[in-house]
């Protein structure tokens, strides 16, 4: 086999632009008042990362606290299940606090530090965000404030109790559906009001111009970690690579090493999937890519769930956090370009890859990234048997257990 | 750049000897009826200029009245949007004495109808300006719509922050055209029990950076307020202090009324 994993730099793939715009997609809109400190934030960010005592301490809390590298695993009871050749799967579960977010939580409080804020605040869906934020303000000596929706606060009680416990506030918002949306939008009126002494974490490669770049380099230690395991484990090729999107951090994180560090002739298949709900031709749903139009929200321009009068829409997953109505700004320009194929799984698919992967490997996934493990019979039907498929298992499903158990997982 | 021919409405209503009230309407609330009968009692009132908020699911830079305010009018006249309002404002202006109105707005549904056609239907209607507060004026799509807007006598007014930087002052106040809108504040539009005593310098330092009218807007909810910000400022914007009554327009017509004489009395 040739070694065409092998990093190269002849890839063409480069952005954002100076302002923040993957093609179209991306930039800056938001209100006046925040607009000073997002060009401070972008100052502080590239000192940073120019700075190798800023690295080294990164580097070592993901190694030390984090527990990284996570392991590339070998799943062969699931491969044979669904059909494939050989399925790798990178546990991103296997992080302190249970899912990627902790990555991007440490870059960002680390950064709020190095710009004098004592005070961070996060949005949440699922909770992960938030707890991976609140472990990292508690570890720093930060003040943290979590902003979640009421609904959310309901279908993932363990995670707001994991908040608290922590140290940190848990803002309940109640407006629109009480879902991740609604808290992105809280959180925004919230640091307008108090820019002058809070650091906005975002958990997702979503928001105003310079965020979604940060929150991709910090979650792009998943892909380069993969690339150096496959080439430990002498894996030459893969045909495919496949995560979750719901703001799409976890897939950004996975896909874009894949992207700058190799050709396009070279590069596996890369696979989003996103959030089909009760099905994509229903209006419950979270498909931004594959049912969404261009427009603005939360400070960016994207593919968005919305109505004819411009207003988004309200998103639905039994995921709460992939029921997001937009989408990182990357990932509608990734679309546009042929570079990642974006594909829907529903509800129902997610559960039953759920249970699956539990009842095959002994690993229960968070409910979003069973959204990517439900691509693999799908791409097992288009691949054939002997295709190499890599999964990014971005989260552990213990959050998830009364969901599961409301769909009427186990009990039979 | 030549300057334009058409003499900008706006301009002129900040110009009158005495600082502008500027009163700020939520388009389709209560319901339609309602807020055309509010426009005529503010109108009637002494307003000088008239802005007209368009009802958005997600105002972003807006606080709890006019979130609540968005929300009925979406809810009500099969989900009042930019379409609807631009027609109101239509109606609106064939009332008699009916000062220049000014449409407020984010950006996305100016997006979705598309800028030409948004910039086309408000000269029809008569609209004077614009104010999209999460469209900041070096952005590359500010550009885009102020070709259209300018070419049919619209202003577009861009807002002053006080965490604004000089450079950004400077920006704001050379692509505003009309006024240029001054937060008076960090945080959402509401009212506020104080403004902050930092206002006057940065009054001060927006006038510095442009030639057009400075009005100062966010958290200015009483005639004492008003009668404060009309000592430095040549317009005071007054918004959720009015939607607030904006289902009665009577008490609308009456508290305007207060406001216009603590213009008047500086």
């Amino acid at each position: 086999m040739s070694d065409v994993l092998l990093p190269s730099v002849e890839s063409a793939y480069s952005s954002p632009d100076a302002q923040g715009f993957y093609g179209p997609y991306g930039g800056t809109f938001v209100p006046e008042t925040v607009i000073p400190a997002l060009a401070e934030l972008a100052k502080a960010y590239e000192t940073a990362l120019n700075d190798p005592e800023f690295r080294n301490e990164l580097g070592y809390l993901l190694r030390d606290y984090v527990g990284r590298p996570t392991p590339l695993y070998k799943a062969e009871r699931l491969a044979e299940a669904v059909g494939l050749g050989t399925v790798y799967l990178k546990r991103e579960d296997l992080n302190h606090t249970g899912a990627h977010k902790i990555n991007n939580s440490l870059g960002q409080c680390l950064l709020a530090k190095r710009m004098g804020k004592h005070r961070v605040i996060a949005e949440t869906g699922a909770g992960q965000h938030g707890v991976a934020t609140a472990t990292a303000a508690a570890l720093m000596g930060l003040e943290c404030a979590v902003f979640m929706g009421v609904e959310d606060i309901r279908r993932q009680a363990l995670n707001v109790y994991k908040m608290r416990l922590l140290g940190s506030e848990v803002v309940p918002v109640a407006e629109g559906g009480g879902t991740l949306a609604d808290a992105v939008t809280a959180a925004l009126r919230h640091w307008v009001e108090r820019v002058e002494d809070t650091f906005y974490v975002i958990g997702s490669t979503v928001g105003p111009h310079p965020y979604p770049a940060i929150v991709r380099e910090f979650q792009s230690v998943i892909g380069e970690e993969t690339l150096a395991q496959l080439q430990v484990k002498g894996v030459g090729h893969v045909d495919a690579v496949i995560a979750c999107v719901g703001g799409g951090s976890n897939a950004i994180g996975m896909f874009y090493p894949f992207l700058r560090n190799l050709p396009d002739e070279s590069r596996p298949l890369l696979v989003g999937a996103e959030a089909a709900g009760l099905g994509i031709e229903t209006d419950k749903h979270g498909a931004a890519l594959t049912k969404g139009t261009p427009g603005v929200m939360h400070g960016f321009y994207s593919y968005l769930l919305q109505d004819d009068a411009g207003n988004p829409l309200e998103a639905y997953s039994i995921s709460a956090g992939l029921d997001y109505p937009g989408v990182g700004p990357e990932h509608s320009s990734l679309k546009d370009a042929g570079l990642v194929r974006y594909e829907a799984v529903t509800d129902a698919e997610a559960l039953e890859a759920f249970a699956l992967l539990t009842r095959t490997e002994g690993i229960i996934p968070a409910i979003e990234s069973s959204h990517a493990l439900a691509m693999l019979p799908r791409l097992a039907a288009e691949l054939g048997p002997d295709a190499v498929v890599v999964v990014n298992v971005s989260g552990r499903g213990d959050k998830d257990m009364d969901i599961v158990r409301e769909a009427g997982l186990g009990t039979d | 750049m030549a300057p334009t021919e058409i003499p900008s409405r706006l301009e002129v209503a900040f110009r009158k000897g005495r600082p502008a009230l500027v009163a700020y309407l939520m388009g389709g609330y209560p319901d339609r009826a309602g807020s055309l009968a509010a426009l005529r009692a503010v109108a009637l009132a002494g307003a000088d200029v008239i802005e007209l908020g368009v009802p958005y699911a997600d105002p972003l830079a807006d606080g709890p009245v006019i979130q609540h305010a968005a929300k009925v009018a979406r809810a009500r006249d099969g989900s009042f949007g930019l379409a609807e309002t631009l027609d109101l404002a239509a109606e609106a202006a064939t009332i008699e004495d009916m000062p220049p109105l000014v449409v407020m707005t984010y950006l996305n549904p100016m997006m979705r109808m598309g800028f030409p056609v948004v910039a086309g239907r408000a000269a029809e209607a008569g609209i004077a300006g614009f104010i999209v507060p999460d469209l900041p004026p070096d952005n590359p799509m500010a550009a885009q719509w102020m070709r259209e807007a300018r070419s049919r006598g619209i202003d577009t007014v861009f807002l002053a922050a006080p965490t604004s930087t000089p450079e950004r002052l400077a920006l704001v106040g050379e692509r505003s055209a009309g006024f240029v809108y001054v937060v008076s504040s960090l945080g959402v539009t509401g009212e506020r029990a104080e403004l902050p005593a930092e206002l006057t310098a940065l009054v001060g330092r927006v006038r510095a950076s442009t030639s057009l009218p400075v009005a100062v807007g966010f958290g200015v909810s009483t005639p004492q307020q008003v009668s404060n910000v009309a000592g430095i400022a040549d317009g005071i914007i007054v918004g959720s202090a009015l939607v607030k009554r904006q289902d009665d327009p009577v008490a609308l017509g009456d508290f305007v009324r207060s406001l216009a004489s603590a213009v008047q009395r500086r």
